[in-house]
């Protein structure tokens, strides 16, 4: 009975989504201030209808419920609690319907932060988030139910996707969930502006928070993301750009150029349309990025099982939902180049740089990943491109940024002083190439290693002359205000990150060896001795478990215990041993017997050295606290802005509605 | 004009999607390549079929393209398939290395002295361990693997004289044009 009141419930929701998605909108249209303010209560309903959904299905998978054919597919009595709770999102109808409970999570702090804004700005803004809603609950109640019965009732389930047996794998989905999903705010605001068609410097800076938050998630998601699969997948890669890494990466990147032209719009009032493009494009390639892990169009290791009848379905979503607000947007954009005037040097160009390093680097991705597509359409046979394109094209776009990146802050907006950047040039320059120079002796003139150095020296320098000319320039207490200091974190990060890719690439040893028990190999100046494998078993599985010791010069590092385990319905998955450090990482993935019958013989084995590899998912988290703090900033809490700030436009504009 | 030009790209954009959708629904799934195509094949230490002592790894197999082909004695298609691989095989130009799946070795070989047998090699994979990481389904299935030991091409399913003449043999050839610039 109770699953049957999931479904109900998420037909309630859908309803509530109608009111919400419509009466506002027309509300706003008429001047009727009581179907305006249907939009929160209406939003409130929703969310607790989709909490109650997802409760249900939590508890379905908690108390064995196998007669839900979901939980059937994707649990078994053996499964460990918190495992059954993952599994809630495990496959493609339960994260369909945690990606509906994260939308209703942002639209519900939407609603009640929003209180200040402009009642008929805010009644547009609800509404679109209404609809986005819509879709996804018909989506789910049409193509996708959770809840569809299995009977007669299996005395057992299947089983989890060992893959996903993971703790990463618990909080990677709704990190990333949340990234995706919050670029809807920043898209609603965008589209309540066309509507409105008052494109006014104030929406941008109330949207700026949102945006910076739903990029930090998605920057989060990604890294959790890479880090599961390096330490999940057994091959030691951090990415493999793979189509459904790749719709991740979009939108981050279109998201990433977002936070940058927001900031100019809402500070200069310039870019105005290229920013609703922005947010239009960076919520249309997370849905486009549904589209794809869902619709089985490409073929990936992260595919979900795929229908064709789901495929058209959200093609059809995403036609209305992107086909409109571009409609929209070519009717409605702002006609004239609005804002400040600026010059060739001055903080705008180099924004608009990055902008448009950022944009390409999105294209060129997008056309990577479908390439296959492009392929069969024009018969050439399904090709794909693959990381020699992505690893080409891709460093070569972001190295105009990264050269840039130290001179951003130190620019004026409208007109910057090149006498300003010549001591930032000379400084930062010659730290890197200084830094270089030490470097050739300890990396034996590795190219990209010394590359490596140098874009850290050469990107941590920028920050810190920016920092200390603060420091020395601004009242205390004003020296870094929250906005500047996540911008510095931020930043910070792209150079550990940079780093981090470079030096792995660079240093990293792997070697597939075959070991016999208590022979030693010798990598990267470690000895890694080999003791043999044993059976060992786990909540749901058995393994055969590999013990590997690791000294350096005769002393004791790690003892690792890689193993190959079989889960109850027979799938095998391959769980590595790491032995994390600051500066390397060691990792070891049991391969295969020698000899099939004898565990006890010699075993092939995968051993890597990594230096820097944490630098890599470091760097990320930098960018993402970088994202977080800026949304902290004070000037974004919205009493200030009727402080001084021109909303008359959007006071006009609610007369006349 | 200008403003018109990201819905333009857009719609072009659902068009290939379209097709994708399309295209899938008139196209064999079998026919979607695995993941595997174009990158290493797995590594595997297997004993031959006649002679277990006999370990046969992927490194031993490097140097010369060969096509693998798994089949079992309990698998239907596999008969089917048989008689097409003992007319067709020696046309190859390739080897033709067997990969005996999930299969008793008693009933093999009984399988195969009733058949025939068209391989230049015979590997048995008795618990099937090995064959996951290949990503086989079931049998019959067939990965061509060149000198460098990457996959080029994979079939589900049994190879049949048109599969052989349309798909197979172009792949092979595609291959020794490589090997001889």
């Amino acid at each position: 009975m109770t699953p049957e009141l999931g479904q109900l419930a998420l037909i309630l929701a859908l309803l509530l989504a109608l009111a919400q998605g419509v009466l506002p909108l027309i509300g706003a249209w008429r001047g009727n201030r009581a179907l305006m303010a249907v939009a929160r209560p209406a939003a409130a309903g929703q969310a607790v209808f989709v909490a109650m959904a997802f409760g249900i299905l939590v508890w379905a998978f908690l108390h064995f419920d196998f007669s839900v054919r979901y939980v059937a597919e994707n649990s078994n009595l053996e499964l460990p609690w918190y495992y059954r709770i993952a599994a809630v999102w495990g496959a493609h109808e339960g994260s369909l319907l945690l990606w509906i409970l994260i939308l209703n999570v942002w639209t519900v702090a939407l609603a009640a932060f929003s209180t200040k804004l402009p009642e008929v700005f805010a009644a547009r803004v609800m509404a679109v988030m209404g609809l986005i809603a819509v879709g996804f609950l018909a989506f789910t109640l049409f193509t996708s139910d959770p809840f569809g019965r299995l009977l007669p009732m299996p005395g057992d389930g299947a089983d989890l996707n060992p893959v996903l047996q993971d703790p990463g794998m618990t909080f990677h989905p709704p990190v990333l969930y949340m990234g995706y999903v919050g670029f809807s705010v920043a898209f609603a605001f965008s589209i309540a502006g066309l509507l409105g068609g008052e494109m006014e410097q104030a929406w941008v800076r109330w949207a700026r928070p949102w945006t910076n938050i739903a990029w930090g998630f998605l920057t989060a998601g990604i890294v959790a993301g890479s880090w599961w699969a390096y330490a999940e997948l057994g091959w030691g890669g951090w990415w493999f750009w793979d189509p459904v890494e790749n719709a991740s990466f979009m939108p981050w990147l279109v998201g990433l150029a977002l936070i940058h032209a927001q900031a100019v719009t809402e500070k200069r009032g310039s870019l105005r349309a290229w920013t609703i493009l922005l947010s239009i494009f960076a919520f249309s390639l997370s849905l486009l990025g549904t589209f794809l892990v869902r619709s089985g169009v490409l073929t990936s290791v992260h595919a979900f099982a795929a229908d064709p009848r789901r495929g058209v379905f959200i093609l059809a979503f995403l036609t209305i939902v992107v086909g409109g607000s571009l409609l929209l947007y070519a009717l409605r954009a702002p006609k004239v180049a609005g804002g400040k005037p600026f010059t060739l040097l001055s903080r705008e160009t180099v924004l608009l740089i990055g902008n448009l390093m950022f944009a390409v680097a999105s294209a060129m991705v997008l056309l990577g990943t479908l390439f296959p597509l492009i392929g069969d359409a024009m018969h050439l046979g399904r090709i794909s491109v693959g990381p020699p394109y992505f690893g080409f094209l891709f460093p070569l776009l972001m190295l105009p940024v990264v050269l840039l990146l130290p001179f951003g802050p130190f620019l004026r907006w409208g007109k910057g002083e090149a006498s300003l950047l010549k001591p930032v040039l000379l400084r930062a320059g010659i730290a890197a190439a200084a830094c270089a120079i030490v470097a050739v002796f300890f990396v034996d003139g590795k190219l990209k290693a010394i590359a490596g150095v140098a874009a850290l020296v050469w990107l941590g320098a920028g920050v810190l002359l920016y920092a200390l000319k603060r420091w020395r320039e601004a009242p205390r207490g004003k020296r870094y205000p929250a906005e500047l200091a996540g911008m510095l974190l931020a930043h910070l990060g792209v150079g550990v990150f940079v780093a981090g890719v470079l030096l792995t690439e660079a240093l990293g040893v792997t070697s597939d060896v075959r070991m016999a028990p208590g022979q030693t190999q010798h990598i990267g100046g470690y000895d890694f001795r080999f003791d043999g494998v044993q059976r060992t078993t786990g909540p749901n599985w058995r393994a055969d478990q590999g013990t590997i010791t690791v000294t350096r010069d005769g002393h004791a590092v790690a003892l690792m215990t890689p193993q190959k385990r079989t889960y109850p319905r027979g799938q095998v998955q391959t769980e590595s041993a790491v032995d994390a450090g600051f500066f390397r990482d060691l990792y070891v993935a049991l391969g295969e017997p020698m000899d099939a019958g004898n565990i006890e013989g010699a075993w092939s084995l995968r051993l890597y050295y990594k230096p820097f590899v944490r630098w890599i998912w470091g760097g990320g988290l930098l960018m993402m606290l970088g994202g977080f703090t800026c949304a902290a900033d004070k000037r974004f809490r919205l009493k200030r802005i009727t402080e001084g700030e021109p909303v008359s436009a959007l006071h006009l504009q609610e007369t006349r509605a | 004009m200008n403003r018109l030009l990201p819905l333009f790209g857009f719609l072009l954009l659902v068009t290939l999607f379209g097709f994708g959708i399309w295209w899938n629904t008139r196209h064999d799934p079998n026919a979607i390549p695995s993941p595997l195509i174009n990158k290493p094949a797995p590594a595997f230490v297997l004993p031959e079929l006649y002679d277990p002592a006999v370990k046969v790894s992927k490194a031993d197999l490097l140097g010369k393209p060969y096509l693998l082909n798994v089949f079992a004695s309990w698998c239907i298609e596999c008969g089917v398939e048989h008689p097409v691989l003992q007319v067709e095989g020696p046309t190859l130009g390739v080897q033709l290395v067997g990969y005996n799946y999930k299969d008793a070795p008693a009933d093999a070989k009984r399988w195969l002295a009733e058949h025939g047998n068209p391989y230049h090699l015979l590997l048995a994979d008795q618990s099937g361990d090995t064959a996951i990481n290949f990503g086989v389904y079931g049998a019959p299935e067939s990965f061509l693997i060149d000198a460098k030991g990457v996959i080029r091409y994979k079939h589900i399913g049994p190879l049949t004289p048109g599969v052989i003449r349309r798909e197979l043999k172009p792949a092979i050839a595609a291959l020794s044009k490589e090997a001889q610039p």
